[in-house]
């Protein structure tokens, strides 16, 4: 019998966590982590070998609900975490939870050497535009001209693209999906598990309380809507003239290469050495 | 045919008599990022650790990846370290909290040179020893221990990761420039001549476990990732069962069994050497290089028929209480002489709580307090 997304779900949550969870009501992170136990049921993946390594935010505050073996960091440290545990036990699936401020701001210069390393981790990057968990305040994802706790009058600093920053660095697997388009989102996720090296995939996820209200959208459902009528192809993106852009931004895949991680480039050095010694 | 070794002698630096002392201890992990006068360790590991069996090098982006990654291997189930020097043990205060909060066992040698900022980058000082002990923010127990010569650098080593091991918590080695960079004879002792101590790990089912519980010794088990004990870490403060919490209650019990741990095996943690100081009216409290001086100060000055004695310290934090009020026992004066501008004389004076007169010989200026300066104060009576 063919069990239903929610009976997966209930397997991988914990049952001695105290819930409810920290999320407001139309935040996109809670689709964020469905899709990633979705993900890891598909790929069939020993709870016992998944890592989730969190930073701080409202995305790090995920990692306490699901049935892994969970690590909840210091604020932009995800990725150092991720790269002692993955170097240390190089079977393990390691997984890092991440906001825009914390990746991208107080993390960005682990995110760059993360992805020139090359280092076998999946970084998910949860874009909500703003710093949610602080209240409101900008993030280096927050858009020119949007206005936050910190930029009552607009934020007149450019943003970073994400997926750009990645593909400089030299990650293997660099893509961009959003909450709206869950299956497409699935389908990027379980790419960015399963795949050798630095994987990272930006989620954009919105915040209504913090980013949304401020910023004239009614309702959080206004939000998705604008998602669904700005997020486009990669490829249709690109035949469309820059003019015609506006507000649309590109998803999908934007980089996808095999190199091995650094554990396996490791592991070889390694093993030069045991055969001189057994040999 | 098998025969016994004979004791292996080298010639070394204090920083290789680190990493020797580290291996025979069972580091198989080293994150870290140079730094003078440190680098030395960085770059023998950077060696030995490829080619031993299960060795793992890698070197970060900076201090603070560094610590963040040895704290992820030890959780991985490692016994890690790294090494630096003032600036960069700055940059790893947050994570080292982190360890201290998550109680995961870690050995950080920092090889002290002249501050505050970049300092003096290749001259003596012992100027971190108040932020070895408080340098990461809010109330945490930490053990903090220094070396004063080549083959005490091997050996407190390994003394820093039982310790590391058998407390869960992060160890702070302090070494100042010289010894660090002293060459002189050591031996390597024999595999079995040192006790090795690695953390417990559970015995009982998983749905058993509970990774903050409290023990008798007020340390929990520490299962390795990935082994079949799937449990939640978190810098915020947590349950028993490591999910975060506010209740006041558990939050009291958390402190507690923190600092508890520690504070009742301070007879195990506090060491120290003593020399000539059961009639000592003059006894001097040194640690590091500048106890290597006040030995020799010392003895010139019983030849002269003053009665002096040294109470070197091993152990920095928690501060030897008990040997420093056995000291001054007798003592008329102590003189404290240290190259910074008086950190280990605070607690010293603390003890002795104005019983004798407390003297301190202070040097910021990137030299090494002689014998003749600590001699001269102490003929001063």
């Amino acid at each position: 019998m063919e069990i239903t997304g929610n009976e997966i779900i209930h397997q991988y949550l914990r049952h001695n966590k105290k819930f409810p969870h920290v999320l407001c009501p139309g935040c996109g992170h809670g689709i964020v982590l469905g899709t990633l136990i979705r993900s890891v049921h598909h790929l069939g993946l020993p709870k016992d070998d998944v890592v989730i390594v969190a930073g701080i935010g409202c995305s790090g505050r995920l990692a306490v609900y699901v049935d892994f073996n969970t690590v909840h960091t210091t604020h932009g440290r995800a990725l150092t975490f991720a790269t002692g545990i993955k170097m240390a036990n190089p079977k393990l699936n390691v997984i890092c939870l991440m906001g825009d401020g914390d990746a991208l701001s107080i993390g960005g210069n682990h995110m760059i050497h993360a992805a020139r390393r090359n280092i076998g981790i999946t970084a998910l990057i949860l874009n909500n535009n703003i710093y949610g968990m602080t209240g409101g305040q900008s993030s280096p994802a927050t858009p020119e001209g949007a206005v936050s706790m910190t930029a009552p009058f607009g934020q007149l600093e450019k943003s970073f693209d994400t997926v750009q920053l990645a593909c400089g660095a030299g990650a293997n697997f660099v893509a961009r999906g959003t909450v709206f388009h869950v299956n497409n989102l699935e389908k990027l996720m379980i790419k960015a598990i399963e795949r050798p090296g630095f994987n990272m995939l930006e989620i954009i996820t919105p915040c209504h309380t913090q980013f949304g209200r401020k910023n004239k959208y009614k309702t959080s459902v206004e939000m998705y809507r604008w998602l669904k009528a700005n997020a486009l192809d990669r490829e249709r993106y690109e035949e469309l003239e820059e003019s015609k852009r506006g507000d649309k931004f590109p998803v999908g895949v934007f980089v996808e290469r095999d190199e091995p991680g650094l554990e396996e480039r490791y592991a070889e050095l390694k093993a030069r050495f045991s055969a001189g010694r057994n040999g | 045919m098998a025969r016994r070794k004979k004791n292996k002698e080298i010639f070394a630096l204090g920083n290789e008599a680190v990493v020797e002392g580290a291996l025979i201890a069972g580091c198989s992990f080293y994150g870290g990022y140079p730094i003078t006068p440190s680098s030395e360790i960085m770059e023998i590991m950077a060696q030995r650790l490829p080619m031993s069996e299960d060795g793992v090098f890698i070197q970060l982006e900076d201090e603070i990846a560094s610590m963040g990654a040895i704290v992820g291997a030890s959780m991985a189930g490692r016994k890690v370290m790294t090494a630096t020097s003032g600036p960069g043990f700055s940059l790893m205060q947050e994570n080292l909290g982190y360890a201290c909060m998550t109680e995961t066992p870690l050995v950080v040698v920092n090889v002290m040179r002249g501050g505050p900022s970049t300092g003096l980058p290749t001259s003596p000082a012992q100027s971190d020893v108040q932020q070895a002990r408080w340098g990461t923010h809010g109330d945490h127990p930490i053990i903090v221990l220094s070396a004063s010569d080549v083959q005490e650098c091997l050996e407190m080593t390994i003394i820093a990761f039982n310790m590391a091991e058998k407390y869960r918590t992060p160890v702070i080695l302090l070494l100042d420039e010289i010894t660090a960079h002293t060459r002189e004879k050591i031996r390597i002792p024999q595999p079995d001549e040192y006790e090795v101590t690695s953390r417990i790990v559970p015995s009982i089912p998983p749905e058993w476990y509970k990774p903050y519980e409290e023990t008798v010794r007020g340390v929990a088990p520490m299962p390795p990732i990935g082994s079949g004990y799937r449990f939640h870490v978190t810098g915020l403060t947590h349950d028993v069962n490591g999910f975060p919490t506010s209740r006041p209650d558990e939050v009291v019990d958390l402190m507690e069994r923190m600092h508890r741990k520690i504070d009742q095996f301070f007879y195990d943690i506090q060491m120290h050497d003593e020399l000539m100081i059961e009639d000592a009216e003059v006894v001097v409290i040194a640690y590091g290089s500048v106890a290597r001086s006040a030995e020799y100060a010392i003895e010139q000055a019983r030849s002269s028929g003053v009665k002096a004695g040294l109470l070197k310290l091993k152990t920095l934090f928690p501060y030897p209480r008990r040997a420093t009020e056995k000291a001054l026992a007798n003592a008329k004066s102590i003189i404290v002489p240290e190259m910074n501008m008086g950190q280990i004389s605070r607690e010293v004076k603390r003890v002795n709580s104005g019983r004798a007169s407390v003297r301190t010989i202070n040097r910021v200026d990137g030299q090494i307090i002689t014998p003749s300066e600590i001699l001269k104060v102490i003929m001063q009576g």
